[in-house]
Parts: structure tokens; sequence; C-alpha cells
């Protein structure tokens, strides 16, 4: 599987990474590598394995609801103290809508 | 007394015999390890009001007649992927530079109450992504037995200090052999739970299906000693175990004649190697403490890499979705709307690793490569799993190298990535299946670079494994 730079930019995209050209010269080729190497997984059929989503489910019993009562949860200030920005007890982002 | 060589049971003996109290003790071991830091880079940061804190409140104790706590007094470090309330925890980022946790990891509450003393934290790959230490924004760890040779990764920093002496014990996580392949490389004692054995809160996520924090020591007593501290369910962790945790201190006391021992053939093929050599040797002295040794099969162990770094891309390239320039202390100052915010942030604060790791994670999960990539790989994740579960109703333990080589030299295997991705083969099999795995040092090469034997059993069994460790330890 060869990813091209333009697959590379459009998964940059995705990703809401900033990516220099030569990055993505760079990635374009050790992706390729990469997932080449994880091509290697297609001569397994696995048609009828299920697949892991749950680590421990085989071994033990991984009933995990919890009963649904509040907790104790941050003071808002604590919650905001290493945000870059914050006001009014709010994350503070670039403009988004102008008024 | 000498902080470099204490173990923790002669901490407990030195305090209870009034010999030396825990403040003294912390004041002595801050001092040696903030002069032998430069070497090794192991430490990012130090934390000496914590620390002076934790040994004023064991000594409290042991004035009061109180029991003071299995880890009473004890210079522990903790690796900067682990959250400590107050405490400045980077996960080795730039972009977590001045990030100060609110709260506290489970793992690092439960040590403290034992009476564990929080000296600093550790260096290691930029948010745990990495084998050799070489991705940290802060610089490298060299590895204190070779200086010019990296202490593996991603848990270099918590290797090397407990190596090197700067610190008795300490707290690692383990992702595809981050514990394992970093005490291999430095000649310590590094474990692996089971899955779910302890808690995750407070561990910044990286892969979350595969995340493990584990402890390292200079001996495998303390580092069961550590584990069994901070081991069982936690309500704050979904995924954290309701299996009790056995007394791993009694464990270890039971002999390991007759004990089944599985060596798989796909380990030991190709690895002519002085590596190949030590182990063998290892294998001969558990013959000769009475074990059985049997061969075994692993037969899926050659799609290991490619289902890991499937599954713990996608998983990362979720997680860190979160570093996005609005919540976690970094923001590009160059960006004036929100969607360069974002972009900005992140592609100016990770570092390459980690970029590698979100883009082919992103990739995976993108619209129609999920069921290709993601789906296919849990699929194969089943039948590695499913490799382990039939060996182990032939075999009580499984034995294997850790990595197929020793400490690399700074830089030598950084300019290929999917090298450096191979060589996690033979640790990155157990992560998947969730299964409690260690490594123990087996002796050095004729350079003298430690090897570590690594030693896995089934689910829940880390009595098993520990039993084993420490009658080979013994010899």
């Amino acid at each position: 599987m060869k990813l091209t730079e333009e697959q590379v930019r459009y998964v940059a995209n995705l990703a809401n990474l900033a990516l220099s050209e030569v990055e993505v010269s760079h990635f374009s080729t050790e992706l390729s590598q990469i997932l080449e190497h994880v091509d290697k997984l297609n001569e397994l059929d696995t048609e009828n394995v299920e697949p892991m989503a749950q680590v421990l489910f085989d071994v033990e019993d991984t009933a995990t609801m919890r009963a649904d009562v509040p907790g104790p949860t941050l003071p808002n200030e604590v919650a905001l103290a290493n945000a870059p920005l914050s006001g009014a007890s709010h994350f503070k982002v670039p403009l988004v809508i102008e008024k | 007394m000498n902080v470099s060589t204490l173990t923790i049971a002669e901490t407990r003996r030195m305090l209870l015999a009034k010999e030396v109290s825990a403040t003294e003790l912390a004041t002595e071991a801050l001092a040696f390890a903030q002069t032998e830091n430069p070497k090794t880079n192991a430490y990012l940061h130090f934390s000496p009001e914590r620390a002076m804190e934790a040994a004023r409140a064991v000594d409290a104790k042991i004035a009061a007649g109180v029991e003071p706590g299995a880890l009473a007094g004890v210079p522990v470090a903790v690796k900067d992927v682990i959250v400590t309330k107050g405490l400045r925890t980077t996960c080795a980022s730039r972009l977590l530079e001045n990030f100060v946790p609110p709260y506290d990891a489970t793992a690092v509450e439960r040590l403290e109450a034992a009476g564990g003393v929080i000296v600093g934290k550790t260096n290691c790959d930029e948010f745990a992504m990495g084998s050799s230490n070489e991705n940290s924004a802060y610089g490298p760890v060299r590895n204190p037995v070779a200086l010019d040779r990296v202490p593996g990764g991603s848990s270099g920093g918590s290797a090397a200090v407990v190596a090197q002496g700067t610190a008795v014990i300490s707290l690692g996580s383990d992702t595809g052999g981050s514990i394992r392949q970093p005490a291999s490389f430095c000649g310590v004692v590094g474990i692996t739970p089971t899955y779910g054995r302890v808690s995750r809160y407070g561990l910044v996520a990286f892969a979350s299906s595969l995340d493990h924090i584990g402890p390292f020591a200079r001996n495998v007593e303390d580092a069961a000693t550590l584990l069994e501290v901070m081991a069982g369910r936690d309500e704050n962790d979904a995924t954290s175990a309701f299996a009790p945790v056995a007394s791993y201190g009694e464990a270890m006391q039971q002999p390991v004649k007759g004990m089944k021992v599985g060596l798989p053939r796909e380990y030991f093929a190709g690895l002519a190697s002085e590596t190949g050599d030590l182990i063998a040797a290892a294998v001969e002295r558990l013959k000769a403490l009475g074990c059985e040794i049997v061969d075994i099969t692993l037969p899926h162990t050659d799609y290991a890499i490619g289902t890991y770094y499937i599954i713990c891309t996608a998983e990362a390239s979720s997680n860190l979705a979160r570093y996005d320039g609005a919540r976690y202390t970094s923001r590009s100052p160059n960006s004036t709307t929100l969607d360069d915010m974002y972009r900005n942030t992140r592609g100016e604060g990770f570092g390459a690793e980690c970029k590698r790791r979100i883009m082919l994670g992103t990739y995976v999960l993108s619209a129609g490569y999920y069921d290709a990539y993601y789906r296919k790989a849990q699929k194969v994740r089943k039948l590695i799993t499913q490799d382990f579960l039939n060996a182990f109703a032939q075999v009580d333990a499984i034995v294997a190298p850790v990595s197929p080589f020793p400490a690399f030299k700074l830089g030598e295997k950084m300019s290929d990535p999917l090298e450096m991705y191979l060589s996690d083969i033979y640790t990155i099999t157990g992560s998947l299946a969730g299964i409690p795995c260690m490594s123990v040092p087996a002796g050095n090469t004729s350079d003298g670079l430690p090897v570590g034997m690594q030693i896995l059993t089934k689910h829940f069994d880390e009595a098993g494994m520990l039993r084993l460790a420490r009658a080979f330890e013994r010899g």
C-alpha cells in the first residue's frame, strides 16, 4: 500500500496536524513502508474470528457498569487552570462566528 | 548508608531501628539524585517539597508506633506520563511543558499511602512512544551502564534511575514493551502486569487497550512489593480488574521444581547472537532448578507487529486529539482562526514520532479503511491471544528474550522507524494478549551490556511469574 503525498495531506487534515512539505514527503515514504509491512495481516483468513474489542472479555467478569451517582468533580477554576486562555468560567478560543 | 544500593527491606529495617529517619533519607536521596542526574538526564524534574512532606509523615508514624506502610521512606521515581497533583507532568512533550495536573493517579495515591517518597519525575519518549527514549522533547536519556547507549524506551528514565541508584524503585508504563525493554537494557527488573491489574486512572492515555502501569526495581522482591501496593480494583478505571490480588511475597517462597516452562520456537529462530546464548544459558539454569522445559508454538507471532501498530496508532490518534490548543497549556501563537489554532498547536507541539503515529492511526481509522485495518487487526489480536491461551493449557510459564539485541548506541536506529518498530517483536505479543510479563536480568554480553529474560504467564498469574523470577534470581 503506497501512500501518496496527496493522501498524506488529506490524512493530516483529518488529524488537524499542520505538516511542512518536508514532513509530507517523509511521511509518504515512511508510512508506505509501515503499511506494506502491515499488509502481511491479509495472509490470514479471519472471516470467522471475533474481533477482540475488550482485552479481558474471555478471562474475567468485566461487568463494569457503575451506579449512576454523581461523584465529586473538579471546581470550575481548577478545571480551567491549565488553559492557555480562559475567562468568564470558559476556555477561550479564537473567534469562530462574527457578530 | 549507600542510597544507590538500598532495597525496600533494608530501608524499613534502618527506619524501624532508628538508624536513620525518613527525612534524613529523603534529603540524602534527593541530593544524590540531583548530583548524579546530569550523567544520564533520567529525571526531568525533582519534587523535594512533596518528598519531604511524605518523609515527615513516615517519621511521625514511626514515632507514634504506627505501621508506616510497605514502602515506608522508600525513594520512588515516577514516569512523567503519570499525573501527580500540583507537580508538573510533561509527558516529555513540549505541548505539556507547563501542565500541572489537578489530581493524582491512583497508582501514585496508593504508593504514597504506603509510605513511598516521590523524589521526581522521569524522562521518557514523548507520550510514551518509542523504544529508545530518544523521542523526548527534553533530550535523550543515557544508559547508566554504558553512557553512549540508549536506556531503551519508552520508560528509559524510570529504568535508568533504578540502575543508576538515584531511586530505589520507580513507576513506568508499558504499551508494547516500554517497561520490559528498558529493564532489559539497563539490567533491572521490570514488570508489565495483567491488563487491568493496576488502575490506569491518571496514566496519560496513549493506547487505552494496551496501556499498563508497572514497577521497576533492582530485585524481584522489591518490584513485587511495589506491584502489590498498586494492584487491585479502582472505581475510577472501568477496565481495572476485580480479581483479588495475591500475596506475591508468599508466592515467591514456593518452589519451582516441576514447573512447566514453555519455549516458543518462533522466538528463538534467528536469535543467533549473544542475546540468544544468554537466554539459552538462562534456560539451563531453569532446568537446574527443576523446571521442565517444553517446546511450544505461538504460530501468529509474525503478525504481531502489524497488529500492534494498527491498534496502538488508531487508539493514539484518538487519545491525542485532546491536545487541541484550548485546554492543555500550549497554544500556537501563530493562529487567528480556530482551525489554525488546532493545526498549528499540534504541528508545532508534537515531535516526529507522535506525528507519525497520529498520521498512521488517523489513516487506518479513516473512511473506507476501518474494516481493512482496524477491524482486521482486532481479529488477529484475538488469534495472537488464543495462541497464548492454548500454550498455557500445556505450560505454567513461557520464557523468551525481551529484545533481539542489547542496548544500542544513541542515534544508531533513529533513521529507520520501521526497523525500530520491528525490534519490539518479543514484547508486543504479550501486550496484545494482556497477560503479565516481566524482564529479569539474565547476565551481560562480553561488552558488559545487560540482557533480560522475559517471563510470561496466564492472565492474573503474576504470582506464578514472580515465583519463577525470584527462583531464577536466587539461582
